[in-house]
């Protein structure tokens, strides 16, 4: 007998819980600037669930979890409220945890993504606002080999915002590329550092087959543990490939929660997943909905920067390339440096653009990486550089002088008029002095000479890097070439 | 509405309270005769009616974002059982 392996389609959703930066935490003034202090000091009464106590909502949350939502084009709840999702962990203070339940703040948006060259639009069910919960260490009691938790609460009631998506991917890297723009947007609207390495930013996923063609969802396995973008693709593509096994050897995959173990790279079965009936979700007795007005929601679309896609779509329109406009629009900080250069530049429509571009993604990343520093730690004002790209640009410097002086203003912090005109920088285009030059040069370079008489082109190369030694790169290239050739040829 | 035994070990189990066989019978009978009580409550025409989210009146009952001091380390871990290099010690929960 033989099994013919169905052709399977794979089908993805994501949750995203992302740490809010806030000063304080969700629902009371402690600092949630936690990160490397010491265990329990940034704790109070409230977010230790001390009886006794009210939360109060952190309004900044409130402001964040809105614009993320108008940022993923989501409706903004003119009525929303919290519910307690009760359920026994020593990571949950209370027995509960705050949450939104059946009204969540943000709903129905879309994200779109682009892969391999096609778009899909991932649709966003919701965006709700939480609270995070309290660090857990396992250990081993060492006298009596029994195993012991640790608790530190620091981080319980960090404001937390969990976005969930449709089942509307269909590959690891459809999800992959969604975690990226995500975590874009994210950055660029200033509401979360979004760094799944440091842990405010972490993903679970949802994923099932079904044959090709069939329109009910097999059921779904949800992924936890993945602590990097590459984990959560990896893990995808082995459980996509379990799955498939699975079924075409005739067996059912089961709902459950299974773990990405990164060292392996396998997933396994965790516990079974509850029913959120066991979550027992009721309204939050201790704080009163929220109605956010239609004009405070107006304010804050109004306040919401130019996002990634129009960004790249506007660089695009302005003569860049795809991966110029893609490169430049990855933080929003490079590409507002784009803007700002790009106009101080002023040397109209044609050549601005071009230029910052070539310049922001030449000499200015590779200082950049050189320094390992982001585009905010750059020294060079836009207005500065400009001036630069100005100066190399009319022929008042050669463009091997001009990133001399590029590095040299990144040192020292002068503006390139007076760095070239302190270090004798100002280009060469004199025909007396580069004559001089070249005809010392040729005399010097017998066997060079002698290459380009008899036809060989390159030979001319050789020659024009010794004018460019003698001159320190000051020599005009264009100049120095004709003198040369016009030397070349008088016997 | 009959509220079975498993349900109310099942509802037990996950506000972590241990019942003897007697416990289950005595709150096997009180938790129908509540629910039978909602039944009641159900029967009630709400047409047109909001649901209620909170008692009160109130709305955008928020805070500025701003940082107070937090309790001592040594205040936060008075009342613990256990504590361990200024963590709460607990026991370890197995799934």
């Amino acid at each position: 007998m033989t099994a013919i392996a169905t052709d399977f389609e794979t089908v993805i959703g994501l949750e995203v819980h992302c740490q809010l930066l806030t000063q304080s935490k969700m629902f009371c003034s402690c600092s949630v600037d936690y990160s490397g202090a010491a265990p329990n000091t940034h704790v109070c009464p409230v977010c230790l669930g001390m009886p006794g106590t009210l939360p109060v909502i952190n309004e900044r949350a409130i402001e964040f979890i809105s614009r993320t939502g108008l940022a993923l084009n989501c409706t903004i709840s003119s009525f929303s409220k919290f519910d307690r999702k009760n359920y026994h962990y020593p990571d949950l203070m209370k027995g509960y945890q705050i949450s939104q339940f059946d009204l969540p703040v943000c709903l129905g948006g879309y994200l779109d993504i682009e892969v391999d060259g096609y778009t899909r639009r991932v649709g966003i069910t919701r965006v709700h606002m939480e609270e995070d919960t309290a660090r857990l260490l396992h250990r081993t009691d060492a006298a009596t080999g029994e195993g012991y938790s640790l608790v530190d609460v620091n981080r319980s009631g960090t404001p937390l915002m969990e976005i969930v998506s449709e089942p509307d991917m269909r590959t690891p890297a459809e999800a992959r590329e969604y975690l990226v723009r995500l975590r874009q947007i994210l950055r660029y609207i200033g509401v979360s550092h979004a760094n799944m390495e440091e842990g405010n930013f972490r993903c679970d996923a949802n994923i099932s087959l079904r044959p090709r063609g069939q329109a009910e969802f097999g059921s779904k396995v949800e992924i936890k543990n993945m602590n990097s973008f590459r984990a959560v693709h990896d893990a995808l593509v082995f459980e996509q490939q379990r799955q498939a096994e699975v079924l075409n050897s005739g067996g059912t995959i089961p709902q459950e929660t299974r773990g990405w173990v990164d060292d392996s790279a396998i997933t396994v079965s965790q516990r079974s997943k509850e029913d959120a009936n066991d979550y027992r979700y009721f309204p939050e007795p201790d704080l009163p909905p929220l109605r956010l007005a239609r004009m405070w929601v107006d304010d804050i679309a109004a306040a919401l920067p130019e996002l990634p896609a129009a960004r790249d779509a506007r660089l695009r329109a302005l003569g860049l390339n795809e991966h110029e406009a893609a490169t430049i629009t990855e933080s929003r900080g490079r590409a507002e440096y784009f803007d700002r250069l790009a106009e101080a530049i002023a040397l109209g429509p044609e050549r601005s653009p071009k230029l910052a571009a070539n310049w922001l993604l030449g000499e200015v990343s590779r200082w950049l990486n050189e320094h390992t520093a982001e585009i905010d730690e750059f020294p060079l004002t836009a207005d500065g550089l400009a001036e630069l790209i100005r100066m190399s640009e009319d022929g008042q410097i050669t463009a091997a002088v001009a990133k001399d002086v590029f590095e040299k203003m990144a040192a020292t912090g002068k503006d390139a008029a007076t760095i070239v005109a302190e270090s004798g920088l100002a280009q060469i285009s004199g025909d007396d002095e580069l004559t001089e030059i070249a005809r010392k040069v040729i005399a010097a370079n017998q066997r060079a000479v002698d290459d380009y008489r008899t036809g060989k082109e390159a030979a001319l190369n050789s020659l024009m890097g010794q004018v460019m030694r003698e001159t320190r790169g000051r020599a005009n290239p264009q100049t120095v070439t004709s003198i040369l050739k016009r030397e070349l040829t008088v016997k | 509405m009959a509220i079975s035994g498993d349900e109310v070990l099942h509802v037990a189990h996950l506000a972590r309270i241990a019942l003897t066989p007697a416990d289950v019978e005595r709150f096997s009978a009180q938790l129908s005769s509540i629910v039978d009580h909602f039944a009641a409550l159900a029967a009630v025409d709400t047409e047109g009616v909001e649901p209620t989210a909170h008692p009160l009146p109130l709305s955008n009952v928020m805070r500025a974002d701003t940082v107070a001091p937090s309790l001592p380390q040594a205040t936060v871990l008075a009342n613990a059982p256990e504590q361990e290099d200024g963590f709460f010690r607990v026991r370890a929960v197995l799934e």
